[in-house]
């Protein structure tokens, strides 16, 4: 996976972000304040404006602007914890224009380490890291076994998917959710959702 | 959805450009983005930041004046603003005596607060913060994260915001801000919800003999829904929660009667009126009353009460000079 592969995940990250938009504000609706969707994909549209000028950087830059333009428009809970997400992820390949594998778990593993820390939260929530974690955990497992990359983010997706449904089992306790207390129950996390999105689109790009 | 707006995405920049030309004696917008400071910096004093998402208007920008907050930062719609917003205006008022941040307890608002003081602390300027979280709706346990910040936070603006204004030390206007969270509650229940611009369909939908009690302020769904009931028993159902939360008993309290934005008057005095009652019956002083819109949820109906109780100093503190747009004292 190179810078260009990237640059052009990226872009396809952004188009589904603005497919799901209104699905994921609906999400928010129902145990949140409503804004999910319309805040990450005012996010990635002005992530998606600067794709083009960092074609020809190193991935460690790509992540890492794409990291602090999330937290310069996105607000809310959201912007904080993709953009340490993606900031967290850029310093540990930074500098580096071709990511194997083991670079990327690397990434996700920051990025999971930086939403923990960022949102003091942890998994059992109904947040993000719901599908973040298992997601992680089946790709390690997956790529021990020695399967190739397009089967580890399979992998990692249907993790992830499961995730999403296992938040709909669960009372949320972080986050604004949590002040519906037992009415979230029933309802899937719009931040988990959002990941696996982001997740599967990554897996997407990689197979095709 | 019917709004006197003229797009979905100018909502909040045009907002604040209206409100620094409505009082340009008072404000000043930064080029940076949605943030106002005072039209004159006042230095040797502490200096107070708050904010929050847009559609609370007046607050936060109505209070930025003297002897309240020095800068207000508006994010999106009921959307924390982001650290890069906050940190142009704690840099904007930064005094050597340090700057004081004044957050409401939402997730999104402490995180970005949180990164915007990591900011500023690099740059060397001194910050410190208090989270308000004064709402008696939600449990402050284990199982949420925190009570949130609502209407209450206006006291914490007008009372550190006058010691401040008398030049006293960041950890003494830390202190009584802390204080005032420590002796307010509130409470709050709708009876239409409201529509985020950007979104585009209410946040919750009521038939029309329900009500949503334990209501935010961000058109969030309450705790709860039940049957619409007489403002008296609406009143006695809010203040039973406050008055079990904290004993009041004996003390003299200042009370908010906040419109959430489509409430009448008429019906704040309604309301006020059996608030009055109860207190008086419970020997609770009413030392000071404020019924009006402080902190609004964009077109909800609905309303929230807040009791202050009061020490002396807080007493002395709410009584001092104020002079902003949407607050005098």
């Amino acid at each position: 996976m190179n810078s260009q592969k990237v640059v052009e995940i990226l872009h396809a990250v952004s188009k589904k972000i603005e497919e799901e938009k209104d699905f994921l504000t609906e999400l928010d609706n129902v145990i949140g304040d409503g804004d999910h969707g319309i805040n990450m994909a005012r996010g990635f549209q002005k992530v998606e404006e600067k794709l083009d000028t960092l074609q020809t950087t190193d991935i460690g830059n790509i992540l890492k602007t794409t990291g602090m333009t999330l937290v310069s428009t996105v607000g809310g809970a959201s912007g904080p914890l993709y953009g340490t997400a993606f900031m967290k992820a850029g310093m540990v390949v930074a500098g580096k224009e071709e990511l194997t594998l083991d670079d990327f778990l690397a990434c996700m593993d920051a990025a999971a380490e930086g939403v923990k820390m960022r949102g003091k939260s942890t998994q059992g929530e109904k947040t993000m890291l719901d599908s973040m974690i298992p997601a992680l955990e089946a790709m390690k497992k997956a790529k021990e076994e020695g399967q190739d990359t397009p089967a580890v983010l399979q992998k990692g997706t249907e993790a992830a998917k499961e995730g999403v449904e296992y938040t709909k089992t669960i009372i949320a306790t972080k986050g604004r959710a949590s002040y519906v207390g037992e009415r979230s129950i029933g309802h899937q996390d719009p931040g988990a959702t959002s990941f696996t999105d982001i997740l599967e689109t990554i897996c997407n790009c990689v197979s095709a | 959805m019917k709004k006197l707006i003229n797009a979905v995405d100018q909502v909040e920049n045009q907002m604040v450009a209206g409100m620094v030309k409505a009082y340009p004696q008072y404000l000043k917008k930064l080029d940076c983005g949605n943030v106002v400071v005072r039209a004159e910096k006042k230095s040797g004093k502490v200096a107070l930041i708050s904010g929050g998402g847009s559609g609370h208007e007046p607050a936060h920008g109505g209070y930025v004046g003297t002897g309240m907050l020095d800068a207000a930062v508006a994010g999106a719609v009921f959307t924390s603003p982001t650290p890069d917003q906050i940190y142009e205006g704690i840099k904007e008022i930064a005094t050597d005596k340090g700057v004081l941040m004044v957050i409401k307890n939402y997730t999104g608002d402490v995180m970005n607060f949180e990164m915007a003081r990591e900011m500023a602390e690099m740059e060397g300027i001194k910050v410190d913060q208090v989270v308000v979280n004064d709402d008696v709706a939600v449990d402050g346990s284990l199982y949420t994260v925190g009570r949130r910040g609502v209407a209450g936070t206006v006291f914490v603006h007008k009372i550190a915001g006058a010691l401040a204004e008398s030049g006293a030390e960041l950890e003494d206007v830390k202190k009584v801000a802390e204080d005032v969270i420590a002796n307010v509650r509130s409470m709050g229940m709708a009876i239409r919800p409201c529509t985020v611009p950007a979104s585009g369909v209410p946040g919750f939908e009521l038939k029309d003999d329900e009500m949503e009690v334990g209501i935010g302020i961000h058109g969030e769904p309450g705790t709860h829904r039940e049957t619409l009931k007489p403002a008296d028993e609406v009143v006695d159902m809010l203040l039973e929660k406050i008055l079990a939360d904290i004993d009041y008993s004996g003390s003299e309290v200042a009370v908010m009667i906040n419109g959430s934005g489509a409430t009448p008057l008429m019906e704040l005095f309604i309301l006020n009126n059996r608030v009055a009652d109860v207190l008086a019956e419970k020997g609770i002083k009413v030392y000071k009353t404020f019924v009006g819109e402080y902190m609004t949820s964009l077109e909800m109906e609905g309303f929230s009460i807040s009791l202050l109780r009061l020490n002396d100093q807080m007493k002395e503190l709410l009584d001092a000079p104020a002079d902003t747009p949407a607050f005098k004292a």
